[in-house]
């Protein structure tokens, strides 16, 4: 009989990302790409990418579940999910021990409480606005010229914070450039940054409680300025997977696997 | 008399039969016969209000005002939060708030603040024309903002303002409490011969007073008939069918038209009708409708086979209105209103709902987070955790607006919705 495979694609405001699983639920490969102004088509570049790394053809996938918030435009999925679902399920087979999942994309940050089966208990995700999300971190790297992957560790330069008083973006970058103006020193001026979404986060978590181990996923897990500061804040260690971003993907696929057998 | 004042009935038009597509209408029962008649109701006081101006004396009244003292004067009641929703439910609520925006209006000011205020200021509205008010009849147990809100329309049309001032509820209500606004309710009645340039009349007061009971307890027992499977009739339609009791209170026709509402619902019930075909998972709705999406909800929670079957706003006048007595209207009246559920303390409002979560039978909660409504949004992540800890009821908390659709996502909403079903459905 021939070897089964299941795929999940996560289509993200900011990036997409496919992962293959097989029968025994084991990952075989993964893709990340930036989604651009087509998720459908991100959808498409990121499966195929996935699929050629290990040399399987599109025929030997059982299923495809879509995730994030382009789901709902990937033509050949077989089933939506929320991305909430599919984190938890996903952070639960990296850490069955895991209680609650903090994911924090580029526009969306969210706790989940799950339970001991990793099946979704409550949840809540930030407002509308993108303000103390992923993004943010974006725009204030950029506005502080600093590449994104050593953002967070120029958080950690300092053990002084200049206190942010604003979580949204727009108020918070001419913040940042009133504060650069009277010279306040740079490093102090990040690690502010980085205490503000902390708190944010902190905060929404509070609405849920922590239960259990605290997992991290999504691309702001790559920030290590996010990880202690949050850590410090929680008081427990966060739990981070080593491909934070890929964690909707593979909960998706995980699903196509229990959906598509 | 065609389409006068019935956009306030177009999202409730739009909800039984009209604008639904074949596979849209599958998902629910027969529309109510009721609708039209309610229709013909609302239409008639919006069309024959644009008369009472010089034939009546005209009184502008918040939603928790003790209207039965009014009424008891012959007063032409408008009420501008049954107005400002009508507007929402038009999806006209963000073009009127900009208005009121740009007379220097806070974007954060309640929005059915903010349209009446447009409408004050520029004349518009779906109906037609509102009457000028010649008094304004306001209760702050619904919130603060009315106070303010009140006294700008009163500064505008140069005209009085009553205000029942209720104390909040912290724990038990006082006697001390109960005099005090007994003491206003009876100083009210000069002001009100004034402006009415009629004597109070003792015995009608105590007839409407003993209509709006019997009014109440009417709606109370329509709501009532939704704690059977399949419920009769969804949250959705119940907030437009809340019209009457709201704003028609201690009038006759609100009483005639809910007696026939009460006899089809229970005639449904009888036959094992539902409201929708399926109806997998019963909801709770907290706070006050999304105008603008009611229908679009109606059909996205009837598609998952989920039916709401009670919801705090609607119960709001079906819960303390039993207090009314006629043998002691005022102090039956002041304990009416100041024991609504936006005057009462938070463990009031956590009880509540765990009896309609047992009464109704309900598996879920849906919260709107209303950024008009502060004093109905307050405490709800409390309450939703206390609720989950207590009766592990799942609830989901979706940010929006009663009339300003710019307070409200699609997309972020659908995802919270979708999570939300997923837990359900697990
Ligand atoms: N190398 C990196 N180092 C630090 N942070 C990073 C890195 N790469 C991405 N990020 C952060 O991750 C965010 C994107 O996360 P992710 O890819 O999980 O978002 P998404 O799933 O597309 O968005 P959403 O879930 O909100 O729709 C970026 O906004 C950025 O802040
Ligand atoms: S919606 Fe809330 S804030 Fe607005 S008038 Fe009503 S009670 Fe007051
Ligand atoms: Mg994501």
């Amino acid at each position: 009989m021939a070897e089964k495979y299941y795929a999940g694609i996560d289509v993200g405001s900011h990036s997409t990302e496919a992962v293959i699983i097989d029968d025994n639920k084991q990952q075989l490969s993964f893709s990340i790409i930036d989604t651009g102004l087509d998720g459908n088509a991100a959808a498409e570049n990121a499966l195929n990418l996935a699929l050629a790394k290990i040399g399987i053809n599109r025929e030997n996938l059982n299923g495809i579940v879509a995730t994030g918030y382009g789901r709902a435009n990937v033509t050949n999925a077989g089933k939506q999910v929320t991305e909430i679902t599919c984190h938890a399920t996903g952070a639960h087979h990296i850490f069955p021990q895991a209680g609650t999942v903090i994911d924090m994309g580029g526009q969306d940050s969210k706790v989940i409480h799950i339970d001991e089966n990793g099946q979704l208990v409550d949840f809540v995700m930030n407002d509308k606005c993108a303000a103390g999300t992923g993004r943010f971190l974006e725009v204030m790297a950029k506005r502080l010229g600093s590449d994104l992957d050593q953002f967070g560790n120029l958080a950690l330069l300092s053990e002084q914070a200049v206190p942010i008083s604003n979580t949204c973006t727009v108020f918070a970058e001419s913040e940042v450039v009133s504060l650069l103006a009277k010279n306040h020193p740079r490093d102090q001026i990040i690690r502010g940054l980085h205490q503000a979404i902390v708190d944010r986060i902190w905060a929404q978590s509070q609405t849920v409680g922590i239960h259990g181990a605290v997992i991290m996923t999504g691309g702001v897990a790559l920030n290590q300025g996010v990880i202690q500061l949050l850590e410090d804040k929680l008081k427990c260690e966060l739990l981070v997977p080593p491909q934070p971003q890929i964690v909707g993907a593979l909960g998706a696929a995980l699903i196509a696997h229990r959906n598509f057998r | 008399m065609k389409d006068v004042g019935a956009p306030a009935l177009i999202g409730l038009r739009e909800l039984t039969r009209k604008k639904r597509s074949r596979s849209q209408s599958q998902l629910f029962g027969p529309p109510l016969e009721c609708t039209n008649r309610l229709k013909e109701i609302m239409t008639r006081h919006y069309y024959l209000a644009r008369f009472a101006t010089g034939a009546k004396p005209v009184a502008w009244v918040t939603s928790g005002a003790p209207v039965e003292l009014l009424r008891s004067f012959g007063f032409y009641t408008i009420y501008p939060e049954n107005h400002g929703a009508l507007v929402g439910a038009k999806k006209q609520g963000a073009a009127m708030c900009s208005i009121a925006e740009s007379a220097g209006y806070s974007p954060d000011l309640c929005s059915y603040a903010r349209i009446d205020l447009a409408h004050t200021l520029s004349g518009k509205t779906p109906t037609g024309r509102l009457p000028k008010p010649d008094l304004l009849f306001a209760s702050n147990n619904i919130c603060q903002t009315i106070t303010y809100w009140f006294k700008a329309i009163s500064y505008h049309y140069n005209i009085p303002l009553i205000l029942f001032d209720t104390p909040y509820n912290y724990t038990e209500l006082a006697q001390t409490d109960i005099n005090y606004m007994v003491e206003q309710l009876q100083q009210m009645i000069p002001i009100l011969e004034q402006a009415s340039e009629r004597k109070f009349n003792n015995s009608k007061f105590a007839e409407i007073v003993g209509r709006a009971r019997e009014t109440s307890l009417t709606w109370g027992a329509i709501l009532a008939t939704m704690r059977n499977s399949p419920a009769p009739m969804t949250i959705f339609e119940t907030f437009f069918h809340l019209a009457p009791i709201v704003s028609l209170r201690g009038l006759p026709v609100a009483h005639d038209y809910y007696q026939i509402l009460l006899t089809e619902l229970e005639e449904r019930v009888r036959d094992g009708i539902g409201a929708t075909s399926r109806e997998v998972k019963r909801l709770m709705w907290d706070n006050i409708a999304i105008w603008y999406k009611v229908r679009d909800h109606s059909i996205q929670f009837a598609e998952q086979g989920m039916n709401f079957v009670t919801a705090t706003y609607t119960n709001a006048w079906a819960e303390t209105t039993q207090h009314l007595d006629i043998n002691n209207p005022f102090e039956s009246m002041a304990k009416t209103y100041s024991l609504v559920i936006l005057n009462n303390n938070l463990d009031y409002r956590l009880k509540l709902m765990q009896r309609l979560i047992q009464e109704y039978q309900v598996d879920g909660l849906v919260i709107h987070s209303a950024r008009s409504c502060k004093p109905y949004s307050v405490g709800q992540y409390d309450i939703k955790r206390k609720l989950y800890q207590e009766l592990k009821i799942p609830a989901v908390i979706i940010d929006g607006d009663i009339t300003d659709e710019r307070a409200y996502s699609d997309e972020q909403t659908k995802t919270r919705l979708d999570a939300f079903f997923e837990i359900l459905g697990n």
